[in-house]
């Protein structure tokens, strides 16, 4: 019985380092975010402030890349979802033959690592005159988006009683309006998993827009953030770190405000890895 | 007449209503998806696999005249001793921050979990879920300041007094490796997680009457349960990494002299900085198949595990 402790006492220990050992690296943005004289290394601020995030929020061409990251995310989220709908519409509801190929396709295109795919659609961009197009930009990630979207939509669609629709039918609704007013409302989980989803993946993308994009004034966040530290010189670590945690905010926000939504469909999940 | 309508409806029946001209339907609307995905994701893989039978650059007399040189392009890349390297320090990068780092590891903090205190446990796994849900360059941003010359590293060993390194310098490897290890662990912590959940009390307690130890009881009964598991992180967590850039790249930028160049970043030097778009395309394209290598082995392994597509699953804490 004593040993049994003593094992479960150094489990809890070790799990207790664990936890520590993660959040050191987090916890210095954190604090030096907070510290106009941050250095590289870990330390509680002698002097706290917000300066360090009066800094980035005054900063206009900072404060542009937030604007370009939200048009981008939210551009491509929003295409993702409504064309998501329209595919997976039929493949969950109308018998087709080949309902179950197209639905495995998808889930093998989720898995496809995007980062190889980026030296061809480079080249396909500059053929199509879309280098630099933001547009351009919010519809390749919109495509490479859709696999997931449309293999989510399906399996929450599949959750949905086809009885419910057809209640409706009979009701005198249309097929639009019992998407509308039946169908979609007990999709909701379904729906927000997508758009969070694919919102975060999307914000926190770095290589797409660093690949398409060129024009300072198009650049979003994670490209200018790269910029600010990856140009090396004299870093200022105060101002960075408070650009880092305000970049991470929608994120993080989205991720606990959502929980109980994500977990419905995490398990089915295809390209969760970055 | 609406009653009237509601008649013919249901003396059509459903079915017919449903089937009604389903094909045609069906393809309006599917027709946005398959225009997007034909235009940005199929004409690009023809694109790669075009240009990696030719000399295409994007300077120089080949910019303008593109031929057509056969496997030039995969044997060059076969006798190039940095493609090797590239070869080597992916798989390297691979074991140890994908399959030991985040899917064993992952693996041992799950277990670790298992019937623990639910503070610490939720505590414990909101850490790793922070590497998990950070962006991937500001991980990167995070880790350069945490490896630097006088970053929060060096201060922790040198109250012990351990003389600093410069460890994206001296062990530029072992650095993207840990700062890999950091950024996904919580993928495989979650879903092994959900999966020893999933085993009921009462095997293992049937295991431990019958006198199996812990070790045992590990190897014969929750391994063999969680296999599926197994096989679809194992599978995810390779192509993460095989995919992983931008970590690497604003880290150490493949360096010192090619240290950790993996294959993805050895892609984008040669394609974008060398401006070798063939070359590039070729190494895209090995790239890809390898990927779509494992694509294929995941869809198998999700379909094996089919009980689980669909089913709502508590799995984030």
């Amino acid at each position: 019985m004593k040993s049994k402790q003593i094992t479960r006492l150094s489990q809890n220990v070790l799990l207790l380092l664990i936890g520590i050992i993660f959040t050191l690296p987090a916890i210095w943005m954190l604090l030096a975010s907070f510290d106009p004289q941050a250095s590289q290394a870990i330390k509680i601020p002698a002097h706290a402030s917000i300066v360090n995030y009066l800094d980035i929020l005054t900063n206009k061409p900072i404060m542009r890349g937030f604007f370009m990251s939200f048009v981008i995310a939210g551009g491509q989220t929003a295409i993702v979802m409504v064309v998501s709908l329209m595919a997976a519409y039929p493949l969950s509801r109308f018998n087709l033959k080949r309902a179950q190929t197209i639905t495995f396709s998808l889930l093998f295109l989720t898995a496809i690592p995007m980062t190889a795919v980026m030296v061809p659609v480079y080249q396909l961009f500059i053929l199509m005159g879309l280098v630099d197009s933001v547009f351009g930009t919010i519809l390749f990630m919109t495509t490479i988006g859709l696999p997931y979207g449309i293999w989510m939509s399906k399996n929450f669609f599949d959750t949905v009683s086809i009885d419910l629709e057809e209640a409706a039918w009979i009701d005198g609704a249309s097929n639009f309006q019992a998407l509308r007013l039946v169908v979609f409302p007990l999709m909701k989980p379904g729906i927000f998993t997508v758009i969070i989803y694919t919102f975060v993946r999307s914000w926190g993308n770095f290589f797409i827009p660093f690949v398409l994009l060129q024009t300072a004034n198009k650049l979003p966040a994670a490209v200018k953030i790269y910029r600010f530290f990856g140009d090396r010189g004299e870093v200022f670590f105060g101002p960075l770190c408070a650009y880092s945690v305000l970049y991470m905010m929608p994120a993080v926000l989205l991720y606990s405000f959502a929980q109980n939504y994500m977990s419905k469909g995490f398990s089915m999940e295809g390209a969760a890895k970055g | 007449m609406r009653a009237n309508e509601n008649i013919t409806r249901t003396s059509m029946g459903f079915e017919a209503q449903r089937n009604k001209n389903k094909n045609l339907r069906a393809a309006v609307l599917f027709s946005p998806a398959i225009l997007l995905i034909a235009l940005f994701y199929a004409q690009p893989m023809v694109l790669a696999v075009f240009f990696s039978f030719t000399n295409r650059a994007m300077t120089g007399i080949n910019a303008r005249i593109v031929q057509f040189v056969g496997f030039a392009n995969f044997v060059k890349a076969f006798q190039d001793p940095k493609f090797v390297k590239a070869v080597y320090n992916t798989l390297v990068f691979l074991f140890f921050s994908g399959i030991l780092g985040q899917q064993v590891f992952g693996f041992f903090i799950a277990m670790l979990m298992k019937k623990k205190n639910p503070w610490l446990r939720r505590a414990v796994g909101m850490t790793v879920i922070a590497g998990w849900i950070t962006p991937e360059i500001v991980c990167a941003f995070i880790f350069a300041a945490f490896f630097a010359r006088s970053g929060t590293l060096n201060t922790i060993i040198g109250s012990v007094n351990i003389p600093a390194v410069s460890w994206l310098f001296t062990f530029p490897m072992v650095s993207v490796i840990i700062a890999n290890i950091w950024k996904g662990t919580a993928y495989s912590m979650l879903m092994f997680q959900a999966a020893l959940d999933g085993i009921s009390e009462d095997i293992l307690e049937a295991a431990l009457i019958d006198g199996a130890g812990p070790l045992h009881t590990l190897r014969y009964i929750i391994i063999p349960m969680i296999k599926t598991t197994f096989s679809i992180t194992f599978v995810n967590v390779t192509l993460g990494t095989l995919g992983s850039f931008v970590l690497i790249y604003a880290l150490t930028g493949g360096g010192p002299s090619g240290a950790t160049t993996t294959l993805a970043v050895f892609m984008y030097e040669k394609a974008f900085v060398a401006y070798q778009v063939g070359y590039g395309m070729a190494i895209a394209l090995i790239l890809l198949a390898i990927g779509a290598l494992f694509s294929f082995l995941y869809v198998r392994s999700m379909k094996e595990s089919s009980t689980s597509i669909g089913q709502p699953k508590q799995v984030l804490l």
